[in-house]
């Protein structure tokens, strides 16, 4: 099943079908049609600017959830080399919601994990839609653990609407799962660095979150709970697009807002057109900021680490005394 | 004549009607048993009828289990603020300041409990329903620092529907925060024990309530990530009898104990003195 296409985003996917129609028509006919393609391609990239400049929170929150957006593994493929995808909790069972495993950025052992969505309804099945049980967060545990002992970078990719709720994950301790990260990655001795690549959903996001810095790409979203869940329990209605749009910006989840908030430390600008539109550029807009980053954090002793990325977290909220 | 004659009595002031204060009696939400206030309050506003463990309120927790005259709160001038121009915040906010008191959705006072220094947060489900916003997070915060400075034990009885929505992603992010005071705890052996109470669940549950050294319940509360309404929604059927419960949890393996209330006391006392190295109390010598 192709991802559907966006509602605002229907002028560039006809005007990408008419230049392909030309390049086709060319290529049949052994026509040159750079002139007249030129024009075309000149108002394309307009039309992506001019729709891309103005994103309501809400068509924001559809641009993350876009299937066509990198996941988890195409981030790993397209910046990382040499990955090796570690399995299980050794608890209970594997959870493919999460994936982790050794890999190298630029060279350089790190470990890696994220979320993981899927693209049609069978890898949706296979990686319940990115919402993993509690051992997918005791995996991710593991694999933090593991980095920490090998003195090993962590990175992780967020992508999530949320930690799953159903009977299995509570019995299973789910508050639990999520709750040990937030303390293991309080005091875990090497550097971890968040990146909200698409949806960033309440706790089952910041279960890979707490991080000495976390970014957000331009087009994602971060939020206590879903537009719709917000939306369903103030106003009574989570499926209007009226009130989803009132809870999309009531919220306050677009890249700009958390980092006026200051709880993300950096935005990783996408292409224009969102990145769907380029994965190989958001890929190396992605690399490029990890590894920046990553160059300052390797100069803090392990102690120091810990306790300014506690007192980064510390900081956090607003109220009045 | 004067056999029938009606003995003429003075005339009475009108009678006194016997002014029964409307809070005189309590009907238990549970089975229905109606009693005197005064005996729900005596038992740990606990139905003497069916041990319904009844919802109270923060004050009268504390008064509970600390020491009288040991209780000092701490915290009391942080106020919540509407940091994202929520719809409806400020007005909530100014309700249930009005209709719950001022320490918002916890509160945090340091104390004894039989003698033993403690600080001690308890949550407070009548202020807009126990949601942890930046205030909360805040108490949190500064009362495991004080924890930390003079190596006193932390207690935090929860009773919470989540995070606070109107607040964000900064409600979110408190339970991080919580979670690195924690680990702070425990890095210097200071222990803290958590008890959930009814309800405890989403953001709350999923960050200190689950990260005691000790983690105990009240019989009967419920227990879980997502509330029993959104798992339902997603499962389109009923859910098991007791799922979510202090029971089930225990059951399950996640809360060490479930306490009844008026135990309560005494288990945080006993359990303080075996993770500080103390001598237990007269009551639980060698038998």
């Amino acid at each position: 099943m192709a991802a559907p296409t966006l509602e605002f985003e229907r002028p560039i996917v006809d005007l990408e079908r008419q230049i392909d129609e030309l390049r086709r028509l060319a290529g049949d006919r052994d026509l040159d049609v750079a002139a007249e393609l030129a024009p075309l391609e000149q108002k394309l990239k307009e039309l992506r600017i001019a729709i891309y400049r103005d994103l309501t929170p809400l068509q924001r929150v559809q641009v993350a959830r876009n299937a066509k957006r990198p996941f988890t593994l195409d981030y790993i493929r397209l910046a990382f080399s040499d990955f090796v995808e570690l399995h299980g909790d050794r608890a209970f069972r594997e959870d493919a919601a999460i994936v982790g495993g050794w890999a190298r950025l630029e060279g350089e052992t790190v470990m890696v994990i994220g979320h993981q969505r899927g693209r049609d309804t069978k890898e949706n099945i296979k990686r319940n839609f990115g919402m993993p049980h509690p051992e997918g967060y005791r995996k991710a545990l593991r694999l933090m653990k593991l980095a920490e002992r090998f003195q090993v970078p962590v990175i992780t990719l967020i992508d999530t609407p949320g930690a799953w709720a159903g009977l299995g994950a509570e019995e299973r301790g789910q508050s639990e799962a999520i709750a040990r990260n937030l303390f293991e990655m309080s005091q875990l001795q090497v550097p971890i660095l968040a990146t909200v690549i698409g949806e960033g959903g309440s706790g089952g996001a910041l279960a890979l979150g707490v991080a000495d810095r976390v970014f957000m790409f331009e087009n994602a979203v971060y939020s206590v709970i879903t537009i719709e869940g917000c939306a369903a329990i103030l106003w009574k209605d989570g499926k209007s697009v009226e009130m989803r749009d009132k809870a999309a910006s009531a919220l306050r989840i677009t890249a700009h807002d958390l980092f006026d908030l200051r709880v993300i430390d950096e935005i990783i600008p996408e292409p224009v057109g969102g990145a769907h539109s380029d994965h190989d550029a958001t890929a190396t807009a992605l690399k490029e900021t990890l590894v920046r980053h990553l160059d300052e954090l390797k100069k803090l002793k392990p102690e120091r680490l810990v306790r300014k990325r506690r007192e980064k977290f510390m900081h956090m909220g607003q109220f009045i005394e | 004549m004067a056999w029938f004659r009606k003995e003429k009595k003075p005339p009475q002031p009108p009678r006194q009607r016997l002014e029964i204060p409307r809070d005189t009696w309590e009907k238990c939400e549970a089975c229905g048993h109606t009693d005197i206030r005064d005996k729900f309050l005596r038992n740990f506003n606990v139905c003497p009828e069916c041990d319904y463990h009844r919802r109270m309120r923060a004050h009268d927790y504390a008064g509970m289990l600390l020491d009288e005259g040991s209780v000092l709160e701490v915290g009391v001038e942080l106020r919540s603020t509407d940091p994202l121009g929520f719809p409806d915040y400020p007005g909530r906010l100014k309700r249930a300041l009005a209709n719950a008191g001022d320490s918002d959705a916890i509160l945090t006072v340091s104390g004894t409990l039989e003698s033993l220094p403690v600080g001690l947060g308890i949550m407070d489900f009548a202020f807009m329903g126990g949601s942890m916003g930046s205030v909360v997070g805040e108490k949190i915060a500064r009362l495991g620092q004080r924890c930390l400075e003079r190596k006193h034990p932390l207690v935090i009885i929860s009773a919470s529907g989540g995070a606070r929505m109107q607040e964000g992603v900064l409600s979110l992010m408190q339970m991080a925060k919580a979670a690195a005071v924690l680990s702070q705890l425990a890095e210097r052996r200071i222990p803290y024990i958590s008890v959930l109470t009814n309800p405890t669940t989403g953001g709350v549950s999923a960050s200190y309530a689950m990260l005691g050294d000790a983690i105990l319940a009240e019989p009967g509360a419920v227990i879980g990530f997502a509330g029993p309404r959104v798992i339902k929604q997603t499962l389109g059927q009923d859910l098991p009898e007791g799922f979510q419960t202090a029971e089930f949890l225990l059951d399950k393996g996640m809360v060490d104990r479930v306490v009844h209330r008026k135990e309560l006391r005494s288990m945080l006392s006993r359990l303080m003195r075996h993770m500080t190295g103390r001598p237990a109390s007269a009551g639980y010598t060698e038998a």
